[in-house]
């Protein structure tokens, strides 16, 4: 497998640029990562489903494609991509991680999937997920979990943790998330990767899933910050068929990446978010997040406190917010349509209401029905105003929090996530110590500004740390310069990039 | 703050459709109970003078054009649909017995 | 189900009934509101439906702006207040003809509010409808039921949903509590239904044809003793689709609801519906919790703005009103109150100002509009705009006649063919060969033949006595095929008689 491994430890921009000079095939990137897929799957089970007829054939059709059409693709034409399960797919299943969708094949491709198929990037597969994106560790998946590639006693964060996996043990260079409170972010942290939620609207909603519709986004997956620059070029800007869609096309991001890799940051203010570390974050956490920020210190930055109050609120809001939505967007799931239907044991009417009912207690999972249970809670008349109505308004106070911040810094930075990687079942019986993974994650969510996670290290325990950075809205390019240019520091410090240290026993070593 | 009665559980369980079991009814009342002691305080800071939020980004709705596009066919329509009868979705009856 | 009822004029002596109309209208816009699905009717099942209207997941709703002219065409003729921000909201409920299991409605920042409309009773009184608002919502698909009698969902074993309709755009007028109607409530009920029934086909926004269900309405009743009172309990009767029925309903409410409360009874809040062939309300759902929509601003849709210049185009678009409009005939067209209700009744007025238009006189449309094609509609039992004769057809029947190239009979006639289907007017004509035979010399022929066939006819006229003047004109127009002048008929026979 020594090919292989050379190929798929490539960057995705760096596979492009083999692609280009025609020293590889799109179809030679595609074998190659089934080749890790099937070696690696029986460990990490990133995959819910392998698209490989799919792939192959897209990779032939680019291959196939004239010098001049190749010329007018964006600079990733040619290099495979993994789609976590949460964004429909014509043609191939979409389930959700749930049983209640389990088998369904869309008749339609979202937004995102239509700008990869024009930019001629295979797609590989669906990646896993907890189900329906609810959940911090992958634990929730109803397909049984998906386990991290640094330690597979171990989770891989969630929800996105099949796709942050995938990248992370080089079964597919890049890959498409979505976060709602973290759901890229935190798993990039957990598994050494990057990922990238960008500025609510920034990238088409349409054919994603939704868990709860004013915080998702779609956003990139990948293991190094231009991969993930390249990749929300292109499948960012505006969408007429998402109402929530920025009318506007996408930010200058890799060109930012690019200038981030001079390490220059002389001038740019970083603000250091007081409410988002300390208590709370393990020691080695911080450790790793202050050598990062002295590294950005180094080349020029200047890093201030800064401090946002209303944050140790936005926990209490995302908790109404998104269960009240998530409610909503998952009443759909009803038996009548697709996916399962259960019909009620024979001693109660066999109705269509108890149709329902008994279809969705059996397919969907316990942290589903907690979510709906207190969401339809918070959205049930005489509560509304005390719950809804209140995490809408703290939602307010975030938001101007940060916009006062940014008034003084470009960008604002604290670590991903309070902990590594944490065991299997570890967190499974105390929903609120689940939830606190996304304590430094989610206030984006709320304020619709991009985020994004950067490698930081290696903690105490050997497993990755990762680096928030956020920027203004619509300002996506602010936090590229600075993750590059820390991505380059650290890589140089480390000598090679964090995952050097990463034992892959899957790629034959 | 709040406190979850059975009741109150099962009766959020019939709004959302859920039947749910007595084991979870249970189960949920010790969850909810915690979680909604903690995301309770968001009442602390939401005074009336602050304007609430609903979408992070200000955007104002796109009018989309009032043209046809090519419908799915019937084929896909009903393509993941557990039962089908004559072009048309099945419910089994929607009235009880009991009505 | 015989339910006590009081004497109609005794409720209303005794109570004061408060009422209230949430009347939905269908749009007639292409597509639906929230996708680019056609709007169509009668085609195969589940054919016109997006992902979107499907209610598949990953799907997002897109507003259609004609919808939105449209509810703003409205709420300008409805003298509402359009609000330059509105929002959608999410309702939130379980039905198998529901694609997400939640409508998407205008809930508390509706565009139009406050409004009002005048309505003309049969007398010429004006009364004044408040409205509390016109929104935007959509609809929902359709469930056939199987296995039960009549295809009722009562006793069905299941039903069918085909989702075609769901996504189609309604409005919902929802009246403020309509007080000081005392005993004409149900008739100021089915005129205000009336009013905007004409108010929706004018501006052009729907089809508004109750009787298929592109208007429907619920109606609100509640008593009180006293105007003075605060408003009592109400019962609210579901999707009624006639305006007769809307009549009905609230007389019946209120001789019911009069004699439960005259008996020291309560009324329910419950949700009701009107039995056509009980010619009674049914009682159906009392109002619970289980009502809890949950509503919330829906997430997928960004906050709807309506600027002053977009309000100031679709202002140049507004057509006259049906009212302005029917008091400026009246006046071109010279017509009594009974006359205009005449062509009001039979739904006349567009075809006879069409006509008009085309050339005919007013009284000449209107005799023709409102006597033979009235009756030719009323045996085929379709509406006369469904005959197969156009406006403009019947201009040139008239000018014809007005030519002196037909009379009554042939005019007749030709009207025939044309519905026939044997072509226009002039083709009719051509055709048959019809012409006034105005040649004396074959009409005299003919009136010497009929007065030598009836000896004693000729007599009677003879002697003064001109009752069987019809016999003479009946045999001249056989023997002349119908071609002859009745009046010049008369005038020769007169002519010998006398001679």
């Amino acid at each position: 497998m020594t090919a292989t491994n050379e190929l798929v430890q490539l960057s995705a921009a760096e596979m492009a640029a083999k692609v280009r000079g025609g020293e590889v095939s799109s179809r030679e990137l595609v074998d190659a990562h089934l080749e890790v897929i099937e070696a690696a799957e029986p460990s990490i089970n990133a995959f819910l489903h392998v698209s490989a007829d799919e792939a192959r054939a897209q990779a032939d059709a680019f291959d196939a494609k004239s010098a001049d059409e190749k010329a007018g693709l964006p600079e990733l034409a040619g290099v495979p991509i993994a789609i976590k399960d949460m964004i429909v797919t014509k043609g191939i299943p979409t389930t959700a991680a749930s049983k209640i969708l389990e088998g369904w094949v869309p008749p339609y491709d979202a937004t995102v999937i239509e700008r990869l198929k024009a930019a001629g990037m295979p797609i590989l597969g669906k990646t896993n997920l907890d189900e329906f994106a609810q959940g911090s560790s992958t634990e929730h998946s109803a397909f049984g979990p998906t386990r991290n590639p640094w330690d597979t006693d171990r989770v891989p964060g969630g929800s996105g943790g099949g796709s942050a996996s995938a990248v992370a043990a080089f079964e597919a260079p890049l890959a498409l998330g979505t976060d709602t409170g973290g759901s890229i972010r935190q798993p990039g942290a957990l598994t050494g990767t990057v990922g990238v939620k960008p500025t609510y609207g920034g990238v088409s909603r349409f054919g994603a899933i939704a868990m709860a519709s004013s915080l998702d986004q779609i956003g990139p997956v990948s293991r190094t910050v231009l991969d993930s620059a390249l990749l929300q070029e292109i499948i960012g800007g505006h969408d007429r068929r998402d109402s929530t869609s920025i009318p506007e096309g996408p930010r200058p991001m890799a060109a930012a990446a690019r200038e981030g890799l001079k390490r220059d940051l002389k001038g740019m203010k970083v603000g250091l978010v007081k409410e988002l570390s300390g208590e709370g974050f393990q020691p080695g956490v911080q450790a790793r997040f202050d050598e990062a920020v002295a590294k950005l210190t180094e080349m020029g930055a200047e890093v201030t406190e800064v401090s946002c109050p209303h944050f140790p609120y936005a926990l209490g809001a995302y908790y109404i917010i998104m269960p009240s939505e998530v409610s909503s967007n998952l009443a759909r799931y009803d038996g009548m349509r697709y996916g399962l239907r259960v019909m009620p044991p024979d001693d109660v009417p066999q109705t269509a209401a108890n149709m329902m009912a008994y279809t969705r207690e059996a397919g969907f999972g316990d942290e589903v029905k907690r979510r709906i249970i207190l969401g339809t809670y918070a959205l049930s008349a005489g509560y509304y105003d005390a719950w809804y109505g209140s995490a809408q308004k703290v939602r307010t106070l975030i938001i101007e929090d940060f916009n006062k911040a940014f008034e003084t810094c470009d960008v604002l930075v604290s670590p991903t996530s309070p902990s590594t990687a944490f065991k299997f079942g570890e967190k499974m019986d105390d929903p609120l110590a689940m939830y606190m993974n996304d304590i430094a994650t989610i206030p984006a969510n709320l304020a619709g500004m991009p985020a994004m996670s950067v490698p930081a290290g290696l903690s105490d325990d050997g497993l990755p740390v990762g680096f928030q950075l956020i920027a203004p809205q619509q300002r996506d390019e602010a936090m590229y310069k600075p993750a590059a240019a820390l991505e380059a520091a650290l890589e140089e410090s480390w000598g090679g990039p964090v995952w050097q240290s990463l034992k892959t026993p899957w790629l034959g070593e | 703050m709040p406190t979850f009665t059975r009741e109150e559980i099962e009766h959020l369980g019939d709004l959302a459709r859920i039947a749910l079991t007595d084991e979870e009814i249970g189960r949920l009342q010790g969850e909810l109970n915690v979680i909604a002691d903690s995301i309770s305080k968001v009442q602390e800071v939401a005074s009336a003078d602050v304007p609430p939020t609903a979408n992070p980004v200000p955007l104002e709705a796109y009018l989309r054009p009032d043209e046809p596009e090519t419908p799915l066919t019937q084929a896909e329509a009903l393509s993941g649909a557990p039962k089908t009868e004559a072009g048309m979705f099945v419910a089994p009856r929607i009235l009880g017995s009991e009505e | 189900m015989a339910e006590k009822l009081m004497k109609y004029s005794e409720a209303c002596k005794q109570f004061d009934p408060v009422f209230g109309l949430e009347t939905h209208v269908e749009l007639c816009t292409r597509t639906k509101l929230f996708c680019p699905a056609e709007v169509s009717f009668g085609g195969e099942p589940n054919t016109q439906l997006t992902p979107v209207s499907l209610g598949l997941p990953g799907s997002l709703p897109v507003i259609n702006k004609t919808a939105v002219d449209y509810a703003i065409k409205l709420g300008l003729a409805l003298h509402c207040e359009i609000a330059e921000w509105s929002q959608f909201s999410r309702k939130n409920y379980f039905y198998p003809d529901m694609p997400r299991d939640y409508q998407i409605s205008q809930y508390d920042k509706p565009t139009n509010g406050n409004g009002y409309l005048d309505v003309e009773l049969d007398d010429g009184t004006v009364f004044r409808v408040p409205i509390e608002r016109a929104h935007i919502e959509d609809d929902a698909g359709k469930n056939t039921h199987v296995g039960g009698a009549d295809g009722r969902i009562e006793g069905a074993d299941h039903s069918l949903v085909d989702y075609n309709r769901a996504g189609v755009p309604l409005i919902e007028i929802v009246t403020k509590p309509i007080e000081g109607a005392g005993d004409r409530a149900p008739e100021i009920a089915a005129a205000y239904m009336r009013a905007i029934r004409d108010i929706v086909r004018a501006l052009g926004i729907s089809h508004a044809r109750m009787e298929q269900g592109n208007m429907r309405a619920d109606v609100n009743v509640s008593l009180r003793r006293s105007p003075s009172d605060p408003y009592g309990t109400r019962s609210e009767t579901k999707n009624v689709n006639s305006f007769r029925g809307i009549e009905k309903t609230l007389q019946y409410e209120i001789r019911r609801q009069a004699a439960i409360l005259a008996d020291g009874g309560e009324i329910l809040q419950e949700t009701r519906h009107w039995d056509e062939s009980a010619q009674a309300t049914a009682g159906g759902r009392v109002k619970s919790d289980a009502d809890d929509y949950r509503y919330f601003p829906d997430p997928d849709l960004v906050m709807l703005h309506i600027t002053p210049e977009h309000i100031e185009r679709i202002k140049a678009q507004m057509p006259e009103m049906p009212r302005e409009r029917r008091n400026r005939l009246k006046a071109e067209w010279g017509l009594t109150d009974l006359q205009l209700r005449d062509i009001l009744n039979a739904d006349a007025l567009d075809l006879i100002e069409e006509t008009v238009k085309a050339g005919a006189s007013a009284a000449g449309a209107r005799k023709w509009w409102l006597g033979e094609l009235s009756r030719e509609a009323n045996a085929k039992g379709v509406s006369l705009e469904e005959l197969a004769i156009t406006p403009a057809e019947v201009a040139e029947v008239e000018q014809l006649i007005a030519a002196g190239k037909l009379n009554d009979k042939l005019a007749k006639q030709t009207v025939a063919g044309v519905l026939a289907g044997e072509g226009t007017p002039a083709q009719v004509v051509e055709k048959h060969g019809y012409k006034i035979v105005s040649d004396d010399g074959a009409i005299e022929k003919a009136v010497d033949e009929a007065l030598a066939a009836n000896p004693d006819v000729a007599e009677k006229l003879k002697s003064g006595n001109m009752k069987p003047m019809g016999v003479i004109i009946g045999a001249v127009m056989k023997a002349t095929r119908g071609q002859a002048d009745a009046k010049a008929v008369t005038k020769i026979v007169m002519g010998k008689v006398r001679g």
